[in-house]
């Protein structure tokens, strides 16, 4: 689909709002005796199998002064454990014909690797083995700290529409932690120390606040036994910490302005919404398809196609938050464009959406949208692995068998509903990016 | 917002590395009645089909008063055929959830197209209409050029993209594989209706085609439609051989000041083409070198061991007459030289010093290991099979690769890296905050 986006955090977060995929009948659920647990689904279309630690825990569990730390410490369990060297980790999967990799979101932090049926206890030995035993070894603190940095500097410093992002977010966000960036300020994560980390991995990384997500080529019989062996071992502890912040009702329109070097002019629009937990998750889904699902959707048509305002223009819904985040439009302008122009087009086509109902056609043709998409997605296990994942960290994986029945029981009067009830300016923040040159070196 | 531990560009990665195959892929490959070469996999387990065509039809067959002109004609091929207008294509398109894409590329074009089996017949009557029968609007051409004359600018925000069309530029001068696909602001403006719809004709042929399907359908059954509905897609002139840049530049340095925190950096010079016996060996001593991730030299010296860099990996790029070698980091401005000094050091090192047998098993075994892994989605399978007829590998390929791979010795990883990397001749390219660099060479 002609569509442009933000990068991988939208893609990922599109694919999991829009779609489900999994027939989540098929998955088997085991919990250790420690508190771990473990889903399993066994797909046998490709070679291979995906196994999945979630940690959850993410930069929602964060303090003030120390965002960054659930980020900084995914880094650190790389840098080995009293049986496994620095960075030893990804060598062995890979010379073993693997891949992996970690990361770290607001909500949750995931490790994970797919490899070949006859390798995957590998990996299964591994995660175990840095579960328990992370040495985050001083030695490489101050050398993973300058990457962290630079990842910083790469992704938002020196990205304008991320960098708009980040501080949209912050104003968005008055008391949640959904507020702060997941990689840190930059002067947060400068001050952040190995006790840190240590004291963050000991209250968190334990198996009662994780669970395992495996799909792929392998038979249950055979490999939970192998799960159960290498996790079983590592004590329960006790719970950690919840996370009880709520972000009071926003009472007015917000605006935030970035100025900074860039070609083109960039506006987001981001309105509090409910996630899977209200059952207007549904009709919010079907609402931002219909507004920039494809070449046809009235944002797109209207701003991308007839006008000629904007480059691209985008509607991300995340629903699969453990707590309420929301809906966002987002457009990269054309030169010569003004962003107030965009913004009042912007806001004439939300209005329509309150005022009048969508056709049947329309409504339809968003199911459908929805429906095709969720048997694509069923393609790939690591995106099947990661929408079950999700479903576990927020709400418990067997919400995943609610959404197409939840789909396809939204009505045009619904989605009339949603759109006036969340897409008010009083619930909105605006940013606008602003391209200079003045800074220019 | 997710941050991942490690991120290179995957895409380059595709193309660095070398092709591998599933093993139950079972690929056919036939000739329709009007040339058109067709390769299909039957996957049953979804019921959905992807479509991948290349044209030989890239910017290398454009004048270069021209520059522009075939990504024009691709992005126009879903705006207007005798039958449809725009708008009803993409109301056609988004009404079945599927997703039709078309891009320009240096030697190709592409047309991706993946949807539901039950939409498989509307799929093909809009794909054979795009083919045959497309107009190219005025109307629609004037958008598109906006559209294109935007993107160029939005590239200029990306220090990246910057960094590589640079690069490109420097290397092969006077060639159209050193001008971006896009071509230029003024060159786009200036192109007309009258040479779209000649470069589609002249180009647009069976016989330069190469279409690959996968999924839910018969090899008969796909074959059977394709000759029903592509009997008015006639056969023309052959395309000529792609030939060798004429101009090689010279080494040297390139700067591009802008305001970023990160000077994002490359170093490379020229590569093989993809026939080059030497390929197999030079894939093995890359990965060694700095296409390994974690296990790479590159990211050891650099990332893990200093702490200059998030991301740094370098590939070999081969096309059928050509290919280039890049060295790819982004760092701060401060330590911008110190990097690219390691990385000089690290280059010279692999060719006076022969890798350690650990090395050298360690690659071979993540290249072919990995062999399954990288191609575990129909979408993934259908750009595989068309990239082995274009490049002629013989659909005997995947049975031979762990032979092509596994008799690589260290003897031939120390070849291979005095015979295709030349620190002599690196081009090196930094765009970031030049003030702050220090003084250059």
């Amino acid at each position: 689909m002609p569509r442009f986006r933000l990068g991988l955090a939208a893609v990922l977060i599109s694919m999991l709002s829009a779609l489900t995929s999994v027939d989540a009948a098929q998955v088997e659920e085991f919990t250790l005796e420690n508190g771990l647990k473990v889903l399993l689904l066994e797909d046998h279309k490709s070679p291979a199998v995906t196994f999945q630690v979630w940690y959850r825990v993410g930069a929602r569990n964060e303090k003030d002064g120390k965002s960054g730390l659930a980020h900084f410490l995914e880094h650190m369990m790389f840098k080995g454990t009293p049986t496994t060297g620095p960075e030893e980790y990804s060598r062995i999967i890979a010379k073993n014909g693997g891949r992996s990799n970690a990361f770290t979101s607001s909500d949750v932090t995931v490790y994970f690797a797919t490899m070949s049926r006859d390798k995957i206890g590998i990996e299964i030995e591994l995660e175990a083995d840095r579960m328990a035993n992370a040495l985050l070894g001083e030695t490489y603190f101050e050398a993973e700290k300058k990457v962290i940095q630079e990842e910083r500097r790469l992704r938002t410093e020196d990205n304008p529409a991320s960098a708009l992002g980040e501080v949209a977010s912050a104003v968005a966000f008055t008391i949640h932690p959904y507020r702060r960036p997941v990689v840190g300020w930059m002067q947060d994560i400068e001050n952040l120390t190995r006790q840190d980390l240590v004291d963050f991995y000991k209250l968190y990384y334990v198996p009662n606040n994780a669970f395992v997500v495996v799909i792929g080529d392998f038979s249950t019989a055979e490999i939970l036994p192998k799960i159960k062996s290498a996790f079983g071992k590592i004590p329960r502890r006790p719970e950690p910490p919840k996370v009880s912040s709520t972000e009071p009702e926003q009472r007015g329109e917000r605006s935030v302005i970035l100025k900074k070097e860039a070609q083109l002019p960039f506006i987001l629009a981001f309105y509090h919404a409910p996630n899977l937990k209200s059952p207007d998750s549904f009709a919010l889904d079907l609402l931002s398809v219909v507004l920039a699902g494809g070449r046809s959707s009235r944002l797109y048509h209207d701003l991308v196609y007839q006008q000629r305002l904007v480059r691209g223009v985008d509607a991300d819904y995340s629903a699969v938050s453990i707590d309420p985040t929301g809906l966002s439009i987002y457009a990269q302008l054309l030169p010569g464009i003004e962003p107030p122009t965009v913004g009042r087009e912007i806001d004439r086509l939300l209005e329509k959406a309150k005022s009048e109902l969508i056709s049947e056609r329309e409504l339809q043709k968003a199911k459908n949208q929805i429906e095709a998409a969720f048997i694509f997605a069923q393609d790939s296990i690591f995106g099947q692995a990661m929408k079950i994942g999700y479903y576990e960290a927020v709400g418990g994986w067997r919400q995943m068998n609610e959404y197409l029945d939840g789909i396809k029981k939204v009505s045009r009067e619904d989605i009339q509903r949603v759109a006036r009830q969340y897409l008010s300016a009083d619930r909105r923040t605006l940013g606008t990016l602003i391209p200079i040159k003045e800074n220019s070196p | 917002m997710k941050h991942l531990r490690w991120c290179a560009l995957a895409v380059l990665f595709a193309t660095a590395l070398v092709f591998p195959a599933m093993a139950n892929m079972v690929p056919q490959r036939t000739v329709l009645d009007n040339g058109l070469v067709l390769l299909t996999s039957q996957q049953r387990a979804l019921p959905m089909v992807s479509i991948e065509l290349l044209i030989e039809a890239g910017s290398r067959f454009e004048l270069a008063n021209q520059a522009g002109l075939a990504n024009l004609t691709a992005k126009l091929l879903t705006y207007g055929t005798r039958r449809r207008s725009a708008t009803e294509i993409s109301e056609a398109l988004d009404f079945i959830g599927a997703s039709l894409t078309t891009g320009g590329g240096k030697d190709v074009a592409s047309v991706s197209l993946t949807l539901l089996k039950k939409d498989l017949v509307t799929g093909l009557e809009l794909l054979a209409e795009i083919l045959t029968e497309s107009i190219f609007p005025q109307e629609e051409i004037d958008r598109q050029k906006q559209a294109v004359i935007a993107a160029i600018r939005a590239r200029e925000e990306d220090p990246g993209a910057v960094a590589e069309t640079t690069f490109a530029a420097a290397l092969f001068p006077k060639s159209p594989y050193g001008r971006p696909v896009e071509g230029t602001e003024p060159s786009v403006k200036s192109l007309e209706r009258k040479s779209l719809q000649e470069f589609f004709a002249q180009h647009y042929l069976p016989n330069r085609a190469i279409m690959s399907v996968v999924g839910d359908v018969a090899e008969q059954e796909i074959a059977k439609a394709l000759n029903q509905a592509l009997k008015g897609w006639t056969q023309g002139a052959q395309s000529s051989q792609p030939s060798v840049p004429a101009v090689i530049g010279a080494p040297q340095w390139v700067r591009v000041n802008k305001d970023l925190t990160q000077s994002n950096i490359v170093l490379g010079h020229q590569g093989v083409a993809r026939g080059n016996p030497d390929y197999y060996a030079i894939q093995v001593m890359n990965y060694i070198l700095g296409g390994g991730g974690f296990s790479s030299r590159a990211m050891d010296s650099i990332r893990n061991e200093r702490g200059l860099a998030y991301s740094v990996y370098c590939y070999f790029s081969a096309e059928k007459s050509h290919g280039t070698f890049q060295f790819v980091m982004q760092t701060k401005n401060e330590t911008a030289l110190e990097a690219i000094r390691i990385a000089k050091e690290e280059i010279r090192r692999i060719r006076e010093q022969p890798v350690s047998e650990q090395e050298l098993r360690d690659a071979k075994d993540y290249l072919i290991g990995s062999f399954p892994l990288r191609l575990d989605t129909n979408r993934k399978v259908a750009s595989f099979l068309a990239q082995v007829e274009y490049y002629q590998l013989g659909l005997d390929y995947p049975e031979r690769y762990a032979d092509l791979i596994g008799k690589v010795s260290r003897e031939d990883v120390q070849r291979v890296a005095k015979q295709y990397l030349h620190p002599e001749k690196l081009i090196t390219v930094v765009v970031g905050n030049l003030q702050r660099l220090g003084a250059t060479p």
